[in-house]
């Protein structure tokens, strides 16, 4: 049956494109991540939608799962194949199709990197860019819109598939669909005012189709760029202090960041403030306005801002940062993973301790943080927790850390992101029934033969 | 344990006395009324009490230069500042830097000889040090041999009661002790006002000599004499704190100035009236502020037809270079414009 699948994707994709093998089957059966190992029994690596739409057909007909894939950076293991079956690798289709400077979107194939499409801007609209997460730049655009992700942008543009303006989708049975203003009117400007069919798409982990192409927004970029450090002791003023900064409405970005290394950092909760302006003049202002937000803090002296010379900010200026890959390493043996749960602001001081008291019990070395969502509308808190692969004790501690995680973020009121699939089981058992039915629903409605990416949302 | 601190050397007869109260009086950054304000004001500190300055000191270091008697206005200054817990910043900001800067205990035992050259916190710096004018030199450099001044800003003297010892200590036990030379050059000149001034006036004893940079490289320039190629440039100089520590050195550079070449073209904020880069106002959350200080300097920089800044201090340097340089005016430390002249 294997080697039937693999000479039957060739005719599809060339049979360079294809592999079976075991160095391949192996490479793909993991991320950095706790997750255990789970084969495919091929990868494929289609070149534009009509290869996708056959593959999926393929896979229809022989009944075999399908796994959409883009740069398999998730690290929680949602591209894995949990039945076997095949994993489409998603990185050929790498075609930037279009950039509108005027109504600010730019179109691209399912497999676009983050970094080519931010090199693409830097390079041909210089005066455009979108927001980047600080994930690796090989990470796609597809796979991040579709768990929700969020970037340097999020503060002003909400999550990244807020920033969505349109899909064209394989759906599981093989058809090709648009969702958004490019099913009416050919450009991709907005998903309103249609029934939001993105919704299907986002948030499922890849069960519901494979996303071909996409439209997204773009962003003013600006000359002058600058990033405040704002620090705090007492992470019960958090929630206020992000509240007046982010009321400012001036900041692109803001990241809290708790860790214990370097050491000078540990016990203290920063925030770093991303702006940016055509003119001097108006960053100043900027920074005067995001300062004055937060004064009273100063000038009770328990918070304030880091003096930070030009030359010493470039670090924090970096996108996307390296702060988070550096700590990836720390442990070294390539062992990393953090549970992002989306939580409400007020939930900053429980999640900071939880997280805490998670790292001493686990004795795990760990890194806090939290991107904010909007003007302070909600917040992906994370727990990063570092470990040697190659040291089973360490895996197993991180793994348990990141489950009690989980658990205490369920019990907060938060809900984990990009859940891994035992995650995703505990997200069910606290979801609406009905709510849940309809998803298992919509799910029948799509794929009858259960073939995409299962083993995902199952109770 | 408790040890007893050892005051601040000061004299408050000589303040009572005192005809001008030239220490507060020359303020750049507090205005008095007139000499009489001042002057209560100054009492005031002299006896423990409360006064706005203790508020609203920018922590310049400059009236330690303006007093005539060497009376250390500014170390008992900020002395008050810390029995009264008024604090020039957040607390979390000095704390975490506290930390930052604090020894990390990495040293160890290297063989240095004659000229040994102390480059304090600034790592990234020790390329500076080549070519004929550091000739022979080693380098000793980190947070362990840290000088610990800056604390001066931050209320913070008894950070420099603490560590400064420690500091003394390290650098004879790691280095000097086998060295064959008891004097060390620092690079900058807050490491000279340490061992110099703040050693003075707080009772440290210092067992090795300092050099201060000024000296080491006027002297190196008779040395070089036959390799100066005059610069025939305009500069401006930013003075830092630092040099109000050490004001006599002042006049040594303008020797350097003169045996390279470049002119010190006089400006209103030079010398005396020299301001602040606008670093520590920043740390003490006073960015506006900072912002005028700063445009006020660069505007009297470009009207001197200069084609460089010239620091003493790299932290002003990484303060100030990029605005300076933005306003078309070549930012470069002193020993890098003297490399210029010698060829290296
Ligand atoms: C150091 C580091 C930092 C990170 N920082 C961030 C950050 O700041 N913000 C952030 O959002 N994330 C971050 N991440 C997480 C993750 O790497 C990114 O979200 C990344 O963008 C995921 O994209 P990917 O191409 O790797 O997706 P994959 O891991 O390949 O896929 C993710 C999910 O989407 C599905 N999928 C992928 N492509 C498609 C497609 N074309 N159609 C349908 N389904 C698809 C997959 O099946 C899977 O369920 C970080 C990761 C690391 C390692
Ligand atoms: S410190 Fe000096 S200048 Fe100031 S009042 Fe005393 S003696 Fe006069
Ligand atoms: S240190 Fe500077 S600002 Fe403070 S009182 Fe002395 S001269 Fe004035």
């Amino acid at each position: 049956m294997t080697s039937d699948l693999i000479a039957r994707l060739g005719e599809i994709v060339g049979p360079r494109y294809v592999s079976g093998h075991a160095e391949e089957r192996y490479l793909y059966s993991m991320d950095q991540g706790t997750m255990p190992p789970a084969a495919p029994d091929a990868v494929v690596m289609p070149k534009n939608t009509e290869e996708v739409r056959q593959v999926v057909r393929l896979a229809n007909e022989l009944k075999t799962p399908v796994v959409p894939m883009g740069a398999g950076l998730v690290l929680s293991g949602l591209t894995r194949a949990l039945k076997g079956g095949i994993i489409v690798d998603m990185k050929r289709m790498n075609h930037i199709i279009e950039v509108n400077p005027k109504s600010r979107y730019a179109v691209v194939e399912g497999g676009v990197s983050q970094g080519m499409l931010q090199a693409y801007l830097k390079k041909h609209h210089p005066e455009l860019k979108h927001s980047m997460p600080d994930a690796p730049p090989i990470a796609t655009l597809a796979g991040n819109v579709c768990i929700h992700g969020s970037g340097h942008l999020s503060v002003l543009g909400g999550s990244h598939s807020d920033m969505l303006t349109g899909m064209e989708v394989v759906l599981p049975t093989g058809e090709i669909v648009r969702t958004g203003s490019c099913s009416v009117a050919g450009q991709w400007f907005a998903r309103s005012p249609l029934p939001d069919l993105s919704g299907l798409f986002m948030g499922w982990s890849g069960t519901t189709g494979i996303v071909t192409k996409l439209g997204i927004k773009l962003f003013p970029s600006y000359k002058h760029n600058d990033v405040l450090v704002f620090v705090a002791e007492d992470a019960d003023l958090m929630p206020e202090i992000i509240s007046r900064l982010t009321s400012t409405q001036v900041a692109e970005d803001m990241t809290p960041w708790m860790t214990p290394k370097p050491e000078w950092a540990r016990g203290f909760l920063h925030i770093n403030i991303a702006y940016g302006a055509h003119t001097k003049k108006e960053l100043t202002f900027k920074r005067n306005l995001l300062q004055a937000s937060v004064r009273e803090y100063a000038d009770q002296k328990i918070a304030g801002f880091l003096p930070l010379p030009p030359p010493q900010k470039g670090r924090f200026l970096k996108i996307p940062s390296p702060d988070l890959a550096r700590f990836a390493d720390l442990r070294k043996g390539g062992g990393f993973e953090y549970v992002g749960a989306i939580m409400a602001i007020e939930k900053f001081a429980d999640a900071y301790r939880a997280g805490l008291a998670i790292a001493e019990k686990y004795q795990v070395s760990y890194s806090l943080g939290a991107r904010i969502i909007g003007a302070g509308h909600c917040m992906m808190f994370f727990f990063a927790y570092a470990f040697n692969r190659a040291d089973a004790e360490d895996v197993r501690r991180a793994s348990d850390a990141l489950e009690a995680t989980n658990t205490a973020a369920l019990d907060m009121g938060g809900i984990p992101w990009k859940a891994e699939e035992p995650a995703q089981k505990q997200i069910i058992e606290k979801m609406d029934p009905e709510t849940f039915a309809l998803m298992e629903k919509i799910r029948g409605v799509l794929d009858p033969n259960g073939i995409m990416n299962p083993g995902n949302w199952e109770k | 344990m408790h040890t007893k601190k050892t005051p601040i050397k000061f004299d408050p007869d000589l303040c009572v006395k005192c005809e001008t109260t030239a220490c507060l009086m020359n303020c750049q950054y507090i205005e008095f009324a007139d000499r009489a304000e001042a002057r209560a004001e100054k009492l005031k500190i002299n006896e423990g009490k409360d006064s706005r300055v203790l508020h609203e000191c920018l922590t310049c270091y400059a009236c330690q230069e303006y007093c005539p008697f060497g009376n250390n206005p500014f170390y008992l200054l900020v002395e008050r500042q810390e029995e009264k817990g008024i604090l020039p910043a957040p607390k979390p900001i000095v704390e975490e830097q506290l930390r930052m800067m604090g020894p990390k205990g990495r040293l160890t035992k290297a063989p240095v000889s004659s000229p040994v050259v102390n480059m304090c916190t600034f790592p990234m710096l020790t390329g500076c040090v080549r070519g004929k004018l550091f000739e022979g030199a080693s380098v000793i450099v980190g947070t362990d041999i840290f000088c610990n001044v800056m604390w001066l800003h931050f209320a913070k003297n008894s950070t420099i009661r603490e560590r400064v010892p420690k500091m003394i200590d390290n650098i004879m036990s790691f280095y000097l002790s086998d060295a064959d030379t008891n004097e060390m050059v620092c690079f900058h000149d807050e490491c000279y006002g340490t061992y110099t001034s703040v050693a003075d006036a707080y009772g440290i004893d210092v067992p090795f000599t300092p050099i201060h940079p000024f000296d080491f490289y006027n002297q190196r320039l008779d040395a070089l004499k036959a390799h100066i190629k005059p610069l025939n440039a305009k500069i401006v100089y930013q003075r830092p704190c630092s040099n109000r520590l050490c004001p006599e050195t002042d006049s040594t550079l303008d020797e350097i100035f003169e045996k390279i070449g470049a002119d010190r073209v006089p400006r209103k904020y030079d010398r005396k009236t020299a301001l602040c880069c606008g670093g520590v106002p920043r740390a003490h959350q006073r960015d506006e502020f900072a912002d005028e200080l700063v445009e006020k300097n660069i505007d009297d920089m470009l009207t001197t037809g200069a084609t460089y800044c010239v620091f003493n201090c790299p932290f002003c340097m990484s303060t100030l270079g990029q605005e300076v340089a933005d306003q078309g005016l070549m930012p470069i430390l002193v020993s890098d414009l003297i490399q210029i002249a010698l060829g290296d």
